[in-house]
C-alpha cells in the first residue's frame, strides 16, 4: 500500500509569533543604537566645539599673533608651530618608516631579526605618549642638547608615529600583487630595481595615505611635545629649528589649565580646538578620499 | 648529419621544495627554434621545471636543485651564474596576463630602460619592433600612452609577450599562457607563437592537450615529477610508447 501513505504536516504559520518579533526588534534596535554611538559622540563633540568656538573664528584669528596675555588676537604662530612640527616629523619619519617596511616585506626572512623588529614595533605602538615625551626630553632635549625646540619635538613625534608609518607602509607594499614582482624579475630586473620601479610606485598611494593619517595623529598630540618643544608663548613664528614653538594641542592645554586668565581665554580655547579639529578632520578626509580613489583605480 | 647543440640540456635534474621532490631526475634536451610543449596533470611538476629554466624558482625560499641545466652549454646553477643576464636571454610569460599598472609604452620599455637605454628614438624603435612582433602594434599604436590594463585579456597577454620580446630573448618560456583567455584570443596567441618560433625558441607548459598537439614540434609528458615520455609531438599523440602517456592523452585521467 505504498503511495497512499500521507504525511501529516504542521500547518505553516505565515505570521510570526509576536514574542519572537518583539525580541528581534529589541536586539536590532540595541545594535543600531550602539553601532551609531560612535557617530553620535563625534556629532556631539563637533557641535559642542563648533557652538563655543565658531563665533571667534575670523581671518584675524588665524592670521594674527595673540595679544594682551592671549585673551585677544589670533593664533597664527600656534598654527604655524603645529604645521612645522608635523611637517618636520614626517620628513624624518617617512624615509625611516618606508625603509623599514621595505626591509620587512621584501628582504627579511623568518627568523630572530624579523621577530625582534616586529615585537619592538608592536611594543612601541603600545607605549603611552607621555613616555615618548619623557624620552624626548632625556635624549633630544638634554643629551643631544637640542633644547626645548621644534626639532626635538618633531623627532619625539617621529619616534611615536614610526610604528604606525611602518605598518601602513608594509601593508601597502604587501598589497602589490606578486605577479608584478614576477614580471619585473622575469624581465631581468634586479631585486632593487623591482622594488624601486614597480613595487614602490604601485604602493605609493597607500604609503601616502598612511602618512597623511599619521600626520593627523601627530598634529593632535600634546604629551610628546609638552617637555620637548612647546612653549607657553613665543613672540612670533620660529626662526630656526632650535627654537621652542607654540602648538595647537598644547595651546589649548595651557590656556585651559595654566594661564592667568583662564576664563577670559575661553573663546580662544574653543577657537583653537575648533581649528585643530578642522585640521585633523580635513587630513583624515583627504586620507579617506585618497584611499577610496586608489581602491577604485586598482584593477588587479 | 651534424647533431645540433640543444638550447637547453637538462641533465639528471631534480627540484625540491623542502623535503618534497617536485621534479625527479629529469633528462631533456630543448631544440632551438622549435616549440616544445610540456604537458601533464596538475601538480606534475611541469611549471616547476619550466620556472627552473630562468631560475624563477629562486624566489621560493625552500627550493633547491640537484643535477644540471645547461643553457647553450653552460650550467645555469653555478654559484656565480648571472641570473639577471639569464633572465634577459630567457624570458617568461605567465598564466595570468600581468602588465604593470602603467602605460603600454612603459610596459614594453621596462626591460630596455632598466638596462640603461635612455634615448627616446631608440626606445621608440624597440617598442614598435617588439609590439609588431607580438602582433599588437596595429591595435595599440594610437594608445601607447594609455594604461596597459585597459586592454582586453588577449591584448594584455600579447603586451606581456611584447614586454619580453623587447629584451630580444633567445628563449621564451610560457606558463599556460592561454588558460585565462577566450578561444579567439587563444587562437591568436597560438598563431603568434608559431610565427615567433622562427626567431625564438619556445617552451610552453599547457593544460590543453589539443594546444600542444596543434602548435608544438616536441612534447614532454610529465607525471608525479617524472618525465614519462618525450618525443616529437606526432609520435606522442598518435603512437605513444608509454602506457601512462596513452592514458593521459586519451583522457582516461588528468
Amino acid at each position: 500500500m505504498t503511495g497512499h501513505h500521507e504525511v501529516t504536516r504542521e500547518p505553516f504559520e505565515m505570521v510570526r509569533k509576536k514574542k519572537i518579533n518583539l525580541k528581534e526588534s529589541f536586539f536590532l534596535s540595541l545594535i543600531r543604537m550602539l553601532g551609531s554611538a560612535g557617530a553620535i559622540i563625534l556629532f556631539i563633540i563637533l557641535s559642542f566645539v563648533l557652538y563655543n568656538g565658531v563665533h571667534i573664528l575670523s581671518w584675524d584669528f588665524i592670521s594674527k599673533p595673540p595679544i594682551e596675555a592671549m585673551t585677544k588676537g589670533g593664533i597664527f604662530p600656534v598654527i604655524v608651530g603645529t604645521v612645522l612640527l608635523t611637517f618636520i616629523c614626517m620628513i624624518v619619519v617617512i624615509p625611516i618608516g618606508v625603509t623599514t617596511a621595505i626591509f620587512l616585506s621584501e628582504y627579511s626572512k623568518p627568523g630572530l631579526l624579523l621577530k625582534t623588529v616586529m615585537m619592538s614595533m608592536y611594543t612601541l605602538a603600545g607605549v603611552p605618549s607621555v613616555v615618548f615625551g619623557l624620552f624626548g626630553l632625556a635624549v633630544f632635549v638634554v643629551a643631544f642638547n637640542f633644547g626645548m625646540s621644534l626639532f626635538a619635538g618633531s623627532l619625539t613625534l617621529a619616534i611615536m608615529v614610526l610604528p604606525y608609518i611602518i605598518s601602513t607602509s608594509e601593508e601597502a607594499l604587501k598589497a602589490v600583487p606578486y605577479s608584478f614582482k614576477e614580471a619585473s624579475l622575469a624581465c631581468g630586473a634586479t631585486k632593487w630595481q623591482t622594488i624601486r620601479k614597480v613595487i614602490l610606485p604601485t604602493a605609493m598611494p597607500g604609503i601616502l595615505t598612511g602618512a597623511i593619517l599619521g600626520t593627523a595623529k601627530v598634529s593632535g598630540e600634546t604629551a610628546p611635545i609638552m617637555f620637548t618643544a612647546a612653549a607657553f608663548f613665543t613672540p612670533g613664528v620660529p626662526k630656526s629649528l632650535f627654537e621652542p614653538i607654540m602648538a595647537l594641542p598644547y595651546h589649548i592645554y595651557v590656556l585651559a589649565t595654566a594661564g592667568t586668565h583662564i576664563e577670559e581665554t575661553r573663546p580662544v580655547q574653543y577657537g583653537t580646538a575648533l581649528t585643530l579639529i578642522v585640521l585633523v578632520l580635513g587630513m583624515n578626509l583627504l586620507g579617506i578620499i585618497l584611499r577610496s580613489r586608489q581602491r577604485k583605480k586598482r584593477a588587479w | 648529419m651534424v647533431e645540433k647543440t640543444p638550447v637547453f640540456a637538462i641533465q639528471d635534474f631534480s627540484i625540491y621544495y623542502g623535503d618534497f621532490m617536485a621534479v625527479k631526475t629529469v633528462n631533456l634536451n630543448i631544440e632551438s627554434n622549435k616549440i616544445t610543449a610540456i604537458i601533464g596533470p596538475s601538480g606534475c611538476g611541469k611549471s616547476t621545471l619550466l620556472r627552473s629554466l630562468n631560475r624563477m624558482n629562486d624566489l621560493i625560499l625552500s627550493s633547491r636543485v640537484e643535477g644540471q641545466v645547461l643553457f647553450r652549454g653552460v650550467d645555469i646553477y653555478q654559484k656565480d651564474t648571472d641570473v639577471i643576464e639569464l633572465r634577459k636571454r630567457v624570458g617568461m610569460v605567465f598564466q595570468k596576463p600581468n602588465p604593470f599598472p602603467s602605460s603600454v609604452y612603459e610596459n614594453v620599455s621596462y626591460g630596455p630602460k632598466i638596462r640603461g637605454i635612455k634615448k627616446k628614438t631608440q626606445l621608440d624603435e624597440i617598442i614598435e619592433h617588439a609590439l609588431t612582433r607580438a602582433d599588437l602594434w596595429k591595435e595599440v599604436k594610437d594608445k601607447l600612452h594609455e594604461s596597459g590594463m585597459s586592454l582586453s585579456g588577449g591584448q594584455m597577454q600579447r603586451l606581456c609577450i611584447a614586454r619580453s620580446l623587447a629584451q630580444e630573448p633567445e628563449v621564451l618560456l610560457f606558463d599556460e599562457p592561454t588558460s585565462a583567455l577566450d578561444p579567439i584570443s587563444t587562437a591568436n596567441i597560438e598563431h603568434l607563437l608559431q610565427e615567433l618560433q622562427k626567431t625564438v625558441t619556445i617552451i610552453i607548459v599547457t593544460h590543453n592537450m589539443q594546444q600542444a598537439a596543434r602548435i608544438s614540434a616536441y612534447t614532454a609528458f610529465m607525471y608525479l615529477g617524472e618525465l614519462i615520455e618525450f618525443g616529437d609531438t606526432n609520435t606522442i599523440f598518435v603512437n605513444p610508447y608509454n602506457k601512462l602517456t596513452e592514458e593521459y592523452i586519451t583522457g582516461r585521467f588528468g
